[in-house]
């Protein structure tokens, strides 16, 4: 396959940046979306230029460190596919393919292709985790747990935290993320101590970081590569609103 | 947005039911068109309810707009820098269409106002004869009003269509299954609404109404 790539260049987080055009040749069709980028910079190198920086670690699709947004598609056009799973075959020989960061203002651009989601753990550190000191894996009848609750909040613990949600979102918010990660700890006995104050200071940080508003227009799942469905918003809007009645941690509530 | 968009909802039902008044003839529906002014009697004096109402509505339309304007502000703070190529967004035409429809909708009701309610603009403009005001508006000659209407009209059922699931998540709804069923309640709203909207003009216009 021959494509021709429009990728985003940045030299950090100072430059302006721009879109530049890179023929690339000889491209598998087997191979994976990173690998093709992977050629790219083998022979940016060797002819002395700057390759692209891009985020990858695991490149099996459960890290979350890729990112792309591929011809306006957050992880490219294969729904429910990290970028770095994402396969050449997918992709016409001869097609122009634009290659962007993912753009938020919470995520600013470190360098080409790699942003800052510094902003994702501000989230978690303001509630997304629980204090009671949970030792070795426990004896699962010591907390019955409805099915329904633990297959949901398995749903929303396959959130890999990629950012493809704010990417997509046309207020550029983050409300998937947070609204995963509130749900994965809020449907399970181990998380009900915390539950009301979670997600109040999740939402704050959120709001903080400069994520946009929900409005449910439901971009987010459509690209999420976990398929984290929309009603998770939905179980965070109702802790938020049992939330704003009584918090946890104020005595006599 | 969902508590203020709930009471627009249901004058926007009160107001459907009312319209179609005009199908029971002129003396019922102008004896209705009355009656607005007087409900509360004697306990308010004269039209004391109805400012009462319309208080209420602007308070939730000036709501309404102030947080639509909060979120667009913040939508564009939070993607300073554009995306080169951007798709068309998946979700539906109603959720994309949501600020703009709204702004439609806005110049439309001013314009209804100044219509039907005021007289202003309205051929007739006879506070007395609400009726007749109707009949002229939407005269065969004056076509190009019935089709504002129209496109005013489907722009709030588009509006409702997202708005009333909207509104449902913002308010807790929470299953999968409870999301298709307010999916579901939310384009057969919009669809009764629009129809329930537009059969009055089109009444006129055939000639049904006169």
């Amino acid at each position: 396959m021959n494509l021709t790539l429009r990728i985003w260049r940045q030299s950090g987080p100072q430059d302006k940046g721009r879109m530049v055009t890179y023929p690339v040749d000889d491209v598998s069709p087997d191979m994976s979306f990173l690998e093709m980028l992977d050629v790219l910079n083998e022979r940016l190198i060797l002819s002395g230029e700057e390759p692209v920086a891009f985020d990858h670690d695991c490149r099996e699709g459960i890290c979350g460190m890729c990112g792309l947004m591929i011809n306006g598609d957050a992880h490219g056009p294969q729904r429910g596919t990290t970028a770095c799973q994402l396969h050449m075959r997918q992709f016409k020989d001869g097609e122009t393919i634009d290659i962007e960061p993912w753009r938020a203002r919470a995520f600013p651009v470190i360098k080409d292709l790699v942003v800052n989601r510094n902003a994702f753990d501000k989230i978690i550190a303001a509630g997304g985790y629980i204090t009671a000191p949970t030792g070795s894996a426990p004896e699962a009848h010591a907390a019955p747990v409805a099915k329904a609750n633990a297959d949901a909040a398995f749903e929303s613990a396959a959130c890999i935290g990629c950012g493809a949600c704010v990417a997509a979102c046309p207020n550029g918010s983050g409300m998937l993320f947070t609204a995963a990660k509130v749900t994965q700890l809020s449907l399970l006995p181990q998380g009900q101590p915390e539950r009301y104050t979670r997600v109040i200071g999740m939402v704050d940080a959120h709001d903080e970081a400069g994520f946009g508003g929900c409005t449910n227009a439901g971009e987010c799942t459509a690209v999420c590569p976990k398929g984290i469905p929309l009603n998770t918003i939905g179980r965070l809007n109702r802790d938020y609103l049992t939330a704003t009645a009584k918090r946890g941690d104020t005595p006599g509530s | 947005m969902a508590v203020t968009g709930i009471m627009l909802v249901l004058f926007l039902v009160a107001h459907m039911l009312g319209n179609l008044k005009v199908f029971t003839g002129e003396t019922s529906f102008d004896h209705y068109a009355h009656w607005l002014r007087d409900i509360g009697k004697p306990l308010l004096p004269g039209v004391w309810f109805l400012w009462i109402l319309r208080t209420a509505l602007v308070v939730a339309v000036l709501g309404h707009i102030w947080a639509a304007t909060v979120l667009a502000v913040r939508a564009r703070a939070a993607r300073p820098v554009r995306y080169a190529h951007r798709k068309k967004v998946q979700g539906s035409y109603a959720a994309r269409t949501m600020r703009w429809g709204g702004v439609i909708i806005l110049l439309f009701v001013i314009y209804h106002i100044l219509d039907l309610t005021t007289g202003t603009l309205n051929p007739v403009g006879d506070a007395s004869n609400p009726y007749g005001n109707v009949v002229a508006d939407f005269a065969p000659d004056r076509w190009y009003v019935t089709l504002f209407y129209t496109l005013a009209i489907v722009t709030v059922g588009f509006h409702l269509r997202h708005g009333v699931f909207s509104a449902l998540r913002s308010l807790g709804q929470q299953t999968p299954r409870g999301e298709r069923r307010a999916r579901t309640a939310a384009l057969v709203f919009a669809v009764v609404l629009c129809a329930g909207y537009l059969v009055v003009p089109f009444a006129v216009l055939t000639g049904l109404v006169s």
